[in-house]
């Protein structure tokens, strides 16, 4: 079985280690807050200007002047910190950020990603993910593995315009965990239930296939 | 003599010589602190032609979405325009020229632009269509392509609180793009929710000093959620 949004969260959440500041894209990466585990600190970041990003507020915490990346009202923890914009873009570009998890409409085999634009249809703009993909070692890139008709996501060349070139190592679809060396995506760990030939079908870029491919535990 | 005192008492003088076909550089992050009541006054000024450096371009009928509504905009260099169907409109029909610009690279265009850098380098939006045109030039074997700095011949801001001198301190993530917008215009126009009397904020907690702020003023803001999100108790 294909994972679910809830269950991708998950396994995104199994990156996030001790200590690390993170963060989290719009969709299911932000999802994955909710599974950090009990016995962890992690620091969210959100690109507007806050380190130590909480849950939404109760009704009556409301503040306009509070907002995520995406717009939307949060809350801070214990030991947050705001700053204007420049600052923010310095730690994302400076790689001080640990880890940072987007979605995309297309990854290839060389690392590159594609995720703010198909032409002819309308263009809304990057927002901030350009640096974020740019400025971070470590990047997981959350996405589902082909369109609804069957079409490949995971290319040997993006089709559309790039955010990013040559930066993406580890993309986790809603069939695999997959990483990107030598030009080659290498599939780590399958959805429970997914056969590694369902994998290889939808899988359009050079796919390597160790001999041993475990199952996800989500 | 009025010295360092920065205070205008109406919009219409906070943005006196604010001239058609000006650029302007903006703060604020989608309707989280902008400038409100300037963005008002430039509609009932009915400025047209401008270029306007803003992360975002409002929604219908906020923030800067007024001075799409009698096609004030000529140019808009921003981020993410994504919530704004009379912005699409006009971008599709050509009436409206766009140039997206990564957003930290935006911010860093702004600082540079108040702090005299003419240009920088940067590895985001190399091999993208942000990267076309631009000069690149490798530094220890990565990529990295020339960005302008960005200045105005004004700036709006909206800050949290200031003394009459115009230091200024913001609140939340109502900073975001203020204080670099602030920098970047040749007259900085900043709007306050409480101005104080100087000496009464420690220099130590001053976010921005006022050297570079022209004018000052007091308004009362809406303050719009865009995405009011809450959690039950």
């Amino acid at each position: 079985m294909a994972l679910t949004r809830e269950q991708l969260a998950q396994r995104v959440a199994q990156e996030f280690q001790d200590g690390y500041y993170v963060n989290l894209g719009i969709g299911i990466p932000t999802l994955a807050a909710n599974y950090i585990p009990k016995d962890m600190q992690v620091m969210l970041q959100s690109e507007n200007g806050l380190l130590g990003m909480g849950p939404f507020p109760l009704d009556e915490e409301v503040d306009a002047d509070l907002v995520n990346a995406g717009k939307q009202t949060v809350t801070m923890v214990k030991g947050a910190s705001l700053f204007c914009s420049a600052q923010s873009f310095a730690m994302i570009r400076g790689g001080h950020v640990d880890l940072t998890v987007l979605g995309a409409f297309e990854v290839d085999c060389q690392g590159n990603i594609a995720s703010y634009m198909i032409p002819g249809k309308l263009i809304k703009g990057m927002g901030g993910a350009m640096d974020l993909v740019a400025g971070a070692d470590n990047i997981i890139v959350t996405m589902t593995h082909a369109s609804k008709s069957g079409q490949s996501k995971l290319l040997s060349q993006c089709t559309l315009p790039l955010t990013g070139k040559n930066c993406i190592k580890r993309v986790l679809t809603d069939l695999a965990l997959m990483d990107i060396e030598g030009g080659k995506f290498i599939l780590r760990e399958r959805a429970p239930g997914v056969s590694v030939d369902e994998i290889i079908n939808l899988t359009s870029g050079d796919l390597t296939v160790p001999d041993y491919v475990p199952e996800m535990s989500v | 003599m009025s010295g360092f005192d920065k205070v205008v008492t109406s919009y219409e003088e906070a943005l006196d010589g604010l001239e058609d076909n000006m650029t302007i550089i903006a703060g604020g992050f989608g309707l989280c602190g902008i400038p409100e009541n300037l963005i008002k006054e430039i509609k009932r000024k009915g400025t047209k032609g401008l270029t306007i450096a803003s992360n975002n371009a409002g929604v219908d009928g906020k923030g800067l979405g007024l001075l799409l509504e009698d096609k004030q905009i000529k140019k808009m260099i921003a981020s993410y325009v994504g919530e704004n169907a009379l912005f699409e409109a006009q971008m599709m029909s050509g009436e409206l020229e766009v140039e997206l610009t990564p957003q930290g690279t935006l911010a860093e265009k702004m600082r540079a632009g108040g702090a005299g850098i003419p240009a920088f380098y940067t590895a985001t939006g190399y091999g993208t269509p942000v990267g076309e045109g631009k000069e690149v030039r490798e530094f220890n074997g990565r990529h990295y392509i020339l960005e302008e700095a960005l200045s105005g011949d004004f700036a709006i801001a909206k800050a949290w609180k200031a003394d009459r001198y115009g230091n200024l301190m913001f609140r939340k993530t109502a900073r975001n793009f203020n204080p670099m917008a602030i920098t970047a215009g040749k007259i900085s126009v900043v709007e306050v929710e409480e101005i104080v009397e100087v000496g009464q904020l420690d220099p130590d907690e001053i976010h921005l000093p006022g050297i570079y702020v022209n004018r000052l003023i007091q308004g009362t803001f809406e303050k719009t959620i865009e995405q009011r999100t809450v959690r039950k108790a």
